[in-house]
């Protein structure tokens, strides 16, 4: 059946999760996984100490409809060392990504390269005789565009940390919880035994109306 | 000398067991070794019997354990360990508890450990590992038996310290039986067993990621009432979590207080008396074909403790169509994973049905309840009386008659394990010990022998498929050595019925490699030394089943059973629980 929900339920969006864990042995590889035993992709993931030493804290980029992002956070809930999970998307939230790139360059192209360079806010952190390493910084948007502008020069080693992020101090409001329009469920049944001259309607028209969506559980 | 766990937050009363005792509350530091802690925890908690198999990582932890009131069963596979932990697990409501070797002994844990974690059973694995300065080097019988179990455990941990005893055990136990509860292993490196740490036995659960919740949201709880009262045909969906929380007076009081018709899955068998007018049996692709219409023509669908799988939904875009639905469950993973959910419940079934029952008011329901009888009339679960074989569900009938209902029954997987949930009927709750979600043959007769050691005043019978029964069947020894008297009834068509009819049915009757060529049962019993009895004929099955009843202890009784009967009613692969087929009867 072809309808809006079908389309709206299909549609994948990126999600920045922050997962803090118990600082143990095998949280990596639990979550690790439980992505892999589910067929959910990893874009990226960056452990990290936090201030507490016995928490580590996780940020994780998976792409997914709401349906499937629905259950990644549900999942990662149910690890017992799992400690909070975060969806920053649906939040205000700063995303950082650092990279280094080494492109080819002969004297020539220097002066070039350095303009891209400072355009971005990027630093140049070695020179060779053909070639120059880039350190830059941003969102990860901001770092594929950079990286599409550097590809003309050839590119000859590339390393990205992966996302990093964190809520924004600032909240200028709070965004509303992603809802996502309810998957729907249809049949046309026979009219049951008994029921033929009672007036009874064995396909009633659905009980919800389409644009309804899936409620979250108040927790 | 006891240990006092100590809860940093406030306790989570538990949805499934008693809290852990608190004893000694002002124990002084002693020194023990990790063995020593680890058998000191099992007592404190309250273990009464520990299902397992010896080897070298363990060997420390098996020296203290003879020292320790618990009872020892040596099972001959320690998947048997697994499943006797997991029937003793269903039929008590306990955790139950086993306890293997590092590598081979850890691996053959990992059936065992699958099985409870589908069915979501408390079980504790404790397992013997290499010591921790060769963990890692491919020592002799090395695994790495945390990341293999990971799939298949609520919780695992490899405690790499002594001081982390007796605190994971107890953790250990904790997790197992509290939330949607399931198994946990704790793997013990052998210098940890014989390491010594002194300690005054009080510590903290470090648990700060797992807070299960037991209470209802209020608010939900009301608008779920709300749309009981207001439906027209409402059908109570209720799955093994019913059982596990131990909810099932509030269910029924739901159910009467309602007039709401119950159905129920293979896992929650008994969580409703089957013999209430109100029953509609089982549900799903072999489920009854009244449970599966009024599931289809219900407005409201109230899910229990359920978790809408593929099995008995049957084809998901057209289950319960025109149905509201209420999920109640404990674990929020479980709602909106598989049928989108209206009015989610998140919390312990018991809690939440106690504080809706009162909000429900009295329906006739005259309607919806006839229009159901029809379907009870016109489409019962039923087979050939007449025919001249033995019928494998005449056998169960005959077991249900002989015991008056009340027996405990396991069951291997396959098409006995289906006519047992048709053809016995259930009148209360961990009378079904069965493998629902992974569908583990050879679960039976471990799983017997756990069950009647937790409730030896009961009756337990495993009814059994040829092909099921002969991969464990080495726990008769177990069985004879421990003096438990299990009886194994098979319904041998000599066959692995179940694929032979999907051979029959979807393969052009090729029925390749399910033909079994199978020993005499009844020889190979009294082998072990159990009474071994066989029947081929209708009119012997009655008199051997009173015999074997008869008989104090085990026994194993062979029922040549008609090889062709097919399983039916049937929902096809792919079909609507509306369109469920009944099948011949011949
Ligand atoms: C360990 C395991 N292996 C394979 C299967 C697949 N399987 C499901 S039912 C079945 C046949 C069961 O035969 P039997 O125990 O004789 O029971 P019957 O169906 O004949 O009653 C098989 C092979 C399974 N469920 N478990």
């Amino acid at each position: 059946m072809s309808n809006g929900n079908d389309s709206e339920l299909a549609r994948e969006r990126k999600c920045v999760l922050s997962i803090l864990v118990q600082n143990q042995p095998g949280v990596l590889s639990h979550i690790a996984g439980m992505f892999a035993a589910r067929g959910y992709n990893i874009d990226s993931l960056v452990v990290g100490r936090t201030e507490d030493a016995e928490f580590s804290r996780m940020v994780l980029v998976t792409k997914g409809n709401e349906l499937t992002l629905e259950q990644i956070r549900k999942q990662l809930g149910k690890i017992v060392t799992v400690v909070k999970v975060r969806d920053l998307t649906e939040q205000d939230y700063i995303e950082r990504d650092l990279m280094l790139i080494k492109i080819h360059c002969p004297p020539e192209h220097r002066g070039q390269i350095k303009e891209i360079t400072d355009i971005f806010r990027g630093s140049i952190v070695d020179v060779g005789p053909n070639a120059v390493i880039i350190q830059l910084t941003g969102s990860e948007e901001k770092i594929e565009a950079f990286v599409e502008l550097c590809r003309p020069y050839g590119i000859q080693q590339l390393a990205r940390t992966g996302v990093i992020a964190v809520q924004r101090a600032s909240q200028i409001e709070n965004k509303l919880p992603r809802v996502r329009p309810l998957r729907r469920r249809t049949a046309t049944l026979p009219m049951p035994l008994g029921m033929e001259n009672t007036g009874f309607n064995p396909t009633p028209s659905p009980v919800r109306a389409e644009e309804e969506e899936s409620p979250l559980p108040p927790s | 000398m006891a240990t006092v766990p100590r809860k940093k937050s406030a306790p989570h009363p538990s949805p499934v067991a008693q809290p852990t005792p608190i004893t000694h509350p002002h124990a002084q530091a002693v020194t023990k070794n990790g063995a020593q802690w680890v058998c000191d925890a099992l007592v404190d908690l309250g273990v009464e019997v520990l299902y397992g198999y010896t080897g070298g990582a363990i060997l420390p932890t098996f020296d203290v354990l003879a020292d320790t009131p618990v009872k020892f069963v040596l099972t001959r596979h320690e998947q048997g360990a697994g499943h006797m932990a997991d029937g003793y697990a269903r039929a008590s409501g306990k955790v139950g508890v086993c306890i293997a070797t590092s590598g081979p002994g850890a691996t053959n844990l990992v059936t065992a450990l699958g099985t409870a974690y589908m069915d979501s059973i408390p079980v504790v694995a404790i397992t013997g590992q290499v010591a921790t300065a060769v963990v890692g080097n491919d020592a002799f019988q090395e695994a790495d038996t945390t990341g293999i179990t990971r799939p298949v455990t609520k919780y695992n941990v490899l405690v790499k310290d002594v001081k982390d005893l007796p605190r994971v055990i107890h953790e250990a136990f904790y997790i197992a039986r509290t939330g949607r509860p399931g198994p946990v292993l704790v793997d013990l490196p052998k210098d940890v067993q014989v390491g010594k740490h002194t300690s005054s036995g009080v510590f903290d659960l470090n648990l700060p990621g797992y807070k299960p919740r037991v209470r209802g949201h209020t608010r939900q709880i009301e608008l779920a009432a709300q749309a009981i009262n207001a439906a027209q045909r409402p059908v109570l969906y209720v799955g093994g979590g019913v059982i596990l929380s131990n909810a099932a007076e509030e269910l029924r009081a739901l159910a009467k207080r309602g007039n709401i018709p119950v159905t129920t899955t293979l896992m929650a068998m008994g969580a409703f008396d089957e013999t209430d007018p109100l029953a509609l049996h089982m549900l799903g692709m072999h489920g009854s074909a009244y449970a599966n219409y009024a599931v289809q023509y219900s407005d409201l669908l109230i899910a229990v403790g359920a978790r809408f799988d593929d099995r008995v939904t049957g084809k998901l875009e057209s289950f319960a169509p025109f149905a509201k639905v209420i999920h109640i469950d404990i674990d929020p993973s479980s709602i909106s994973k598989n049928v989108d959910v209206d009015i989610p419940v998140v919390g312990d079934a018991k809690a939440i049905l106690e504080e809706m029952v009162p909000m429900i008011e009295h329906k006739p329901r005259a309607e919806w309840l006839s229009m159901i009888d029809q379907w009870k009339a016109k489409y019962p679960f039923t087979y050939n009386r007449q025919a001249g074989t033995v019928k494998p569900q005449f056998v169960v009938e005959q077991i249900y008659e002989a015991t008056r209902g009340n027996a405990i029954i396991a069951t291997g997987v396959g098409q006995h394990q289906m006519w047992a949930a048709q053809y016995y009927r259930w009148n209360r709750p961990r009378q079904m010990i069965t493998s629902g979600g992974l569908g583990t043959m050879g679960f039976g007769l471990p799983a017997a022998i756990g069950a009647k050691m937790a409730r030896p005043d009961q009756t337990v019978i495993d009814i059994d498929g040829d092909g099921s029964f002969l991969m464990t069947l080495a726990e008769l020894s177990t069985a004879v050595e421990y003096e438990v008297p299990v009886k194994v009834v098979i319904l041998n068509n000599s066959f692995q019925g179940m694929v032979r009819q999907w051979q029959e049915l979807f393969y052009k009757k090729r029925y390749f490699a399910t033909v079994m060529r199978n020993p005499d049962f009844a020889k190979v019993a009294e082998a072990f030394g159990v009474k071994g009895i066989s029947a081929n004929h209708k009119d012997q099955v009655r008199d051997a089943i009173e015999q074997m009843l008869a008989e104090p202890g085990p026994v194993v009784l062979d029922v040549h059973v008609d090889p062709a009967e097919n399983v039916f009613p049937m929902v096809m692969a792919g079909k609507s629980l509306h369109e469920i087929e009944m099948g011949n009867v011949s």
